[in-house]
């Protein structure tokens, strides 16, 4: 049997989350031959796992509500440093991607006239998220899926991709990987790749990610020679489960505090009001009655501080568990059972009632939950240009968690599902206008697939080195403790270095048995990716001299005028790791209108 | 706008699925059982049950006899088995317009439980009961089904069609069967309100309350039956347009067929109760308590 | 092809008082398409696990080449489906504290499915299914741009869309798991949960029911319940789809009243199957990809 296997496309989509399902859709419909090549199953990628909603301004339950609004609450939840036209469009073409999910089947709870029902969540001014219960992400994937799968696009399952090819002008034609049952490897060539894998979360101990989130994506777009901008922005989810250990960072959503779950330290105070910044003291409520007369007034009361931005209250989520104040296994008490009766627990939130008792046996309805902060998702990633998602790479497209900018320093709940259609979308449309406007067939390099199918292997031929699993153990120590919720400068240069001991140790990384479906094989070269992106996160944690949104610098508390406007960018130089500062694009006039007069 | 090209007309014929038959299976032998608990206790307790019921309602349908408990003991209790009684012998008090020759000596039973049993036989939860508990297809869930394992003598596996031939594939009948039931289920509604007819006047006996409770739960199996449900409403792709059916569907068959294993059982109990009640008080074992 | 059913079920000795917890004592399948055995772990136990903590515990210290597949670990994505003590479950979701300890602990993959290695196993005639499922077709939108549907209307498709596609059910079904030779002709109980989704969905506009009984083979399912005991969504699989799929079927193809009916009324006689086969993934497959360049040899 030869050793290679070949197929050509005009446009592959790496990663078949809700932005590779989106971007696969719109280049097929658009006429592409298109592939979507996927390192898990059809349907099992991280975005199942988004429970409280996608945000669109559709304006059903708040006719208030509209694009500028969503726009505003996007780029102050950001602390402004997104960038402001992803974050326009965003808020723009929302609304039209939710539709677009109804007509390929997705089912969203409804309002009493029929339209889609919209739930509250932190950071948003109206209840905005369109949802389905808590198991919103598993509506959207599966509409997508069919979706896919009803056009006929091409599924290439359960098949990782190494490395990236490129034609003699840098530009991308094609992508190299291999079947995880089988170990053989196959080459795509291509017109236009997207690259759409998600975050990065497994370099991390305590994720709410799966296993499949190991930076893949950015790290071959790095590896291409593309910027990752603004990668010390992590998102560390305030709720996930602490307790039992095996469920540990597990994702609590945010919807339980959105539908009246309230966080208390262990002498039962609320603590959060404590921790209300200036910054959005405005809109937040000042007394634990004003805050809970919101929930049914939200027109005449602020809401409570629960519903802060997420670095906010996982910050705050920190400071009390440091003082002493926290729960018995490190967290705080999340508690929903003193506030809604029984019946709407199990109704609003099924999966938080079916995961805390299957995994916990404990009953929500009747037991506070413990949580704490947990890793969950990456601001910062692959530069792309606002319109069309293109790298600076040419022929290489991003969209999805992959992509950076669109965020700014963390992000709203409800708005990474928005961003992975909307920006899927306009990806997979970039894509197929360039594929179909290139004559001929891509011409990929032979040499190239076999330096990386060399390089892959050798992981076979490394004798008595480390396994890969003992590797990740350290590298998760590592970005757990010394690049977590809140950093300083000298653990972060401690980072710097243990992450090029660990580069130099996972090198020889040694995989036993065969090529055949071989996790040790899988994890090895998972490893070279989460190398890659926790050396840019670090190395941009480094460089912001300042706190904000999911980078908290216990050396530079607060925002800092000179990081106001510019981005981290990390790039590949020689093989070494360099970070520049650059310069944000800047807002226009008429949108810079809308964040002067304080609130909306 | 998509520019999906248009599609080829596809065939007349189902296309097969593509998909490996015969590679090598994940696991141990299908053989092998591996659950650890008493997998085999469910269809060996439904199959008694079903068994034993089998037994008492050949012995109750041929008895030919002792089946009302008329004015000589002071009551009106006519046994299901033989409602409605539709041959000459039939007691006159609940003779309906004899179908059988004078004197044939017929057991009414016999000519009207082919619809029970029709409905029964062809109720989707019985069919569960009785695929596993005697077909072995399956005993029990990841348990091989029996004979699927090993080939005949001759090499050859009996072939699996499930419902599709000949005679399962009349299981479709169950709504017909249905329609009938629901005569029987008014009349033995009435047996029950004539339960109350004492010498005199309105009374009650314990078989009152027997033949009450058999009515009760005879209509709960009626109405909680799966071509119920879908005719009430499940049919109906907006049930927000149809308030009536809606209610129906609602309150009224989906909760009474999450029940209806209970259901059957219940009700296949109570009118073998009510049965040997009938015999037993008729045959003079012993005498109906009047309760006023 | 070897088969070894493995090392006969052994008694745990409990450990005299004061010593430290007994070891879990878990016999996993390994093997290929070659042929394969159980294999016996021990592992100390830990607070709170499930079975997949204990099998990545096992393969992070002594069998890092154990094939399993997960993803989420939090029972939302289906990936982790297996047979616990014989019994189909997700290993994600089975806590070790509900499995007797004092014998060994037996993790084998899903039986109905071609072995792909050790926990492993060839899922793909499912997305082959998949591609035979003629799709959503939704009527013209209201005149503002929106669609709009009762909750009450699409209460019954949000139970179907629990569905985490952990192909418990696909396993568990005997129509194929102890009859492959009908797997070219059988859906299975995860997609008639598909098919009732949409032919309960209030906007949709296509009639599925002879594709349904010719194509997907529904006939061949005796409704004995096992898709609906294995469901880690519980959802009522046969209650809920399989019987209303039958009973639609009763409706198109078996009731001479409802016949009668159309004949009278004029109301239009059900789609044919082979209308419906147009809507599905595999009549829209992608043209042939253009010829390509000879590979050369790479290895």
């Amino acid at each position: 049997m030869p050793d290679s296997e070949r197929h050509d496309f005009d446009v592959v989509v790496i990663g078949a989350g809700g932005a590779g399902l989106r971007a696969a859709i719109e280049a097929r419909e658009k006429g592409a031959r298109t592939a979507l090549v996927c390192k898990s199953l059809l349907g099992k990628a991280h975005t199942v796992m988004a429970e409280g909603g996608i945000a669109a301004a559709l304006g059903n339950v708040w006719p208030e509500d509209n694009w500028e609004v969503h726009f505003r609450d996007t780029m102050r939840g950001g602390k402004m440093l997104n960038n402001w036209r992803m974050a326009q469009i965003h808020a723009l073409e929302a609304p039209e991607r939710v539709l677009e999910l109804e007509e390929w089947g997705a089912l969203f709870d409804r309002t009493q006239d029929g339209r889609i029902l919209q739930r509250d969540f932190g950071g948003h001014r109206y209840a905005r998220l369109a949802h389905v219960g808590d198991r919103t992400g598993l509506e959207m994937i599966r509409a997508l899926q069919n979706r896919a799968v009803s056009i006929g696009i091409d599924v290439f399952m359960e098949c990782k991709i190494v490395r990236l090819l490129q034609d003699g002008t840098g530009a991308v034609n094609g992508a190299v990987g291999f079947w995880r049952e089988s170990g053989r490897f196959v080459t795509f060539g291509a017109k236009a790749i997207v690259i759409a894998t998600g975050g990065l979360g497994k370099a991390w101990k305590f994720t709410t990610n799966s296993w499949e989130c190991t930076g893949d994506g950015m790290a071959l777009a790095l590896w291409a020679g593309a910027d990752l901008i603004d990668m010390e922005a992590i998102q560390f989810h305030p709720t996930g489960m602490v307790w039992p250990p095996s469920a540990r960072g597990l994702l609590v959503t945010e919807g339980v505090r959105g539908d009246g779950g309230v966080l208390k330290n262990r002498d039962g105070e609320r603590f959060m009001f404590n921790y209300i910044s200036p910054f959005f003291a405005a809109e937040t409520a000042e007394t634990i009655e004003e805050g809970d007369q919101w929930y049914t007034n939200k027109r005449d009361f602020r809401r409570p501080p629960e519903l802060l931005p997420r670095d906010e209250v996982a910050r705050a989520i920190n400071s009390e568990v440091k003082a002493g104040r926290g729960s018995p296994h490190g967290g705080v008490f999340l508690d929903i059972a003193s506030r809604r009766t029984p019946e709407e627990i199990r109704r609003l939130l099924p999966s938080m009632y079916h995961q805390f008792k299957e995994l916990a046996d404990i009953d929500i309805t009747t037991t506070p939950m413990e949580v704490g902060p947990t890793c969950h998702y990456a601001m910062g990633g692959i530069r792309v240009e606002a319109d069309t998602e293109a790298t600076t790479v040419a022929g290489l497209y991003a969209a999805g968690e992959a992509a950076g900018g669109m965020h700014g320093s963390n992000r709203l709940g409800g708005n990474s599902l928005s961003d992975l259609v909307v920006f899927g979308r306009r990806a997979g449309l970039a894509a197929a206008e360039r594929a179909l406007g290139m004559p001929g067939d891509p011409d990929v390099s032979e040499s190239q697939v076999a330096d990386v199918t060399r390089h892959a292997r050798s992981y076979f031929d490394n004798e008595g080195g480390e396994d890969a699993y003992a590797l990740h153990r350290d590298l998760q120590d590592t970005m757990q403790s010394l690049v977590g919720i809140i950093r300083v400068e000298r653990e972060l240069l401690e980072a710097k270095e243990r992450l090029a001991d660990l580069a130099e140790r996972a090198a020889k990384c040694a995989v036993e048995g065969n090529l055949q479906f071989n996790p040790g094989w899988h994890l090895a070269l998972d490893l070279e990716s989460m190398l890659a992106v926790s050396n840019c996160t670090t190395l941009s944690a480094i460089e912001r001299r300042e706190s904000r949104g999911g980078h908290t610098r216990d050396d530079y508390p607060g925002f800092r005028p000179e990081f106001e406007n510019v981005n981290m960018i990390t790039r590949l130089v020689d093989g070494e790791y360099t970070i520049a500062q650059e310069p944000k694009p800047q807002m226009p006039g008429e949108l810079s209108k809308l964040f002067e007069d304080g609130a909306h | 706008m998509s520019v999906i090209e248009e599609v080829p007309l596809p065939g007349p014929r189902p296309q097969p699925i593509p998909v490996r038959i015969g590679a090598p299976r994940a696991g141990p032998p299908r053989a092998v059982v591996l659950r650890k608990d008493p997998w085999w206790a469910q269809p060996l307790i439904t199959g008694l049950g079903l068994a034993a019921f089998v037994v008492y309602a050949t012995w109750a349908a041929f008895r030919n006899g002792h089946y009302f408990v008329g004015l000589d003991q002071a009551r009106n209790y006519l046994s299901p088995f033989y409602s409605p009684c539709l041959a000459s012998n039939c007691p006159s008090a609940v003779r309906w317009g004899p179908i059988t020759p004078a004197n044939s000596g017929f057991s009414p039973a016999l000519i009207i439980l082919v619809f029970p049993l029709a409905f029964r036989l062809t109720c989707y939860y019985y069919r569960k009961t009785y695929y596993r508990a005697f077909w072995l297809s399956p005993p029990a869930c990841a348990v091989a089904d029996a004979g699927s394992t090993s080939a005949k003598p001759n090499g050859l596996r009996k072939r699996y069609t499930g419902e599709t031939r000949f005679p399962l594939v009349l299981q479709n009948i169950h709504r017909y069967t249905w329609y009938f039931t629901f005569i029987f289920a008014v009349l033995l509604t009435y047996d029950a309100i004539e339960g109350f007819r004492f010498p005199g006047g309105v009374g009650m006996g314990v078989g009152t309350l027997i033949l009450v409770a058999n009515a009760v739960l005879i209509w709960a199996y009626q109405l909680g039956c799966h071509a119920c449900r879908h005719m009430s409403g499940g049919s109906l792709k907006k049930l927000s347009k149809a308030p009536a059916r809606r209610w129906i569907w609602t309150n009224l068959t989906t909760p009474l067929n999450k029940h209806h294993q209970l259901f059957a059982w219940l009700s296949l109990m109570s009118i073998v109760v009510s049965d040997l009640y009938i015999y037993l008080v008729s045959s003079g074992a012993f005498s109906d308590p009047r309760i006023f | 092809m070897a088969i070894d059913t493995g090392p006969a079920p052994t008694t745990v000795p409990e450990p005299p008082p004061g010593a430290p917890p007994k070891d879990l004592v878990m016999h996993l399948w390994r093997g290929d398409a070659s042929g394969g055995r159980f294999q016996e772990y021990r592992v100390a136990p830990q607070e709170g696990e499930v079975v997949l903590d204990v099998v990545h515990r096992i393969q992070a210290t002594q069998a890092p080449d154990l094939a399993v597949r997960w993803n989420c670990k939090a029972g939302k994505c289906g990936s982790c489906s297996a047979e616990i003590n014989g019994r189909p479950a997700l290993m994600c979701m089975t806590r070790m504290s509900t499995l007797p300890t004092d014998q060994p602990v037996t993790v084998s993959p899903m039986r109905a499915f071609p072995i792909m290695r050790d926990l492993v196993t060839d899922v793909s005639y499912n997305f082959e299914v998949a591609k035979l499922i003629p799709a959503f077709k939704p009527g013209p939108r209201d005149p503002d741009g929106l669609r709009r549907m009762a909750q009450v209307d699409i209460d019954r498709g949000q139970e179907f869309h629990k569905c985490i596609e952990c192909f418990l059910c696909q396993n568990v079904c005997h129509v194929i798991r102890d009859h492959e030779e009908n797997k070219p002709r059988y859906a299975g109980p995860r997609f008639f949960v598909r098919l009732a989704e949409l032919e309960m969905h209030p906007l949709d506009t296509l009639d599925r029911r002879n594709y349904i009984r010719e194509d997907m083979g529904i006939g061949l399912c005796n409704i004995t319940k096992c898709c609906t005991e294995v469901c880690p969504e519980d959802i009522h699989i046969t209650d809920n789809a399989i019987i209303p799929l039958k009973e639609r079927i009763v409706d198109a193809h078996y009731d001479p009243v409802a016949w009668l009916g159309r004949k009278i009324t004029g109301r239009p006689v059900p789609l044919a199957a082979a209308e419906a086969r147009k809507h599905t993934g595999a009549a829209h497959a992608q043209p042939a990809a253009p010829a390509t360049p000879e590979p050369g040899d790479i290895a």
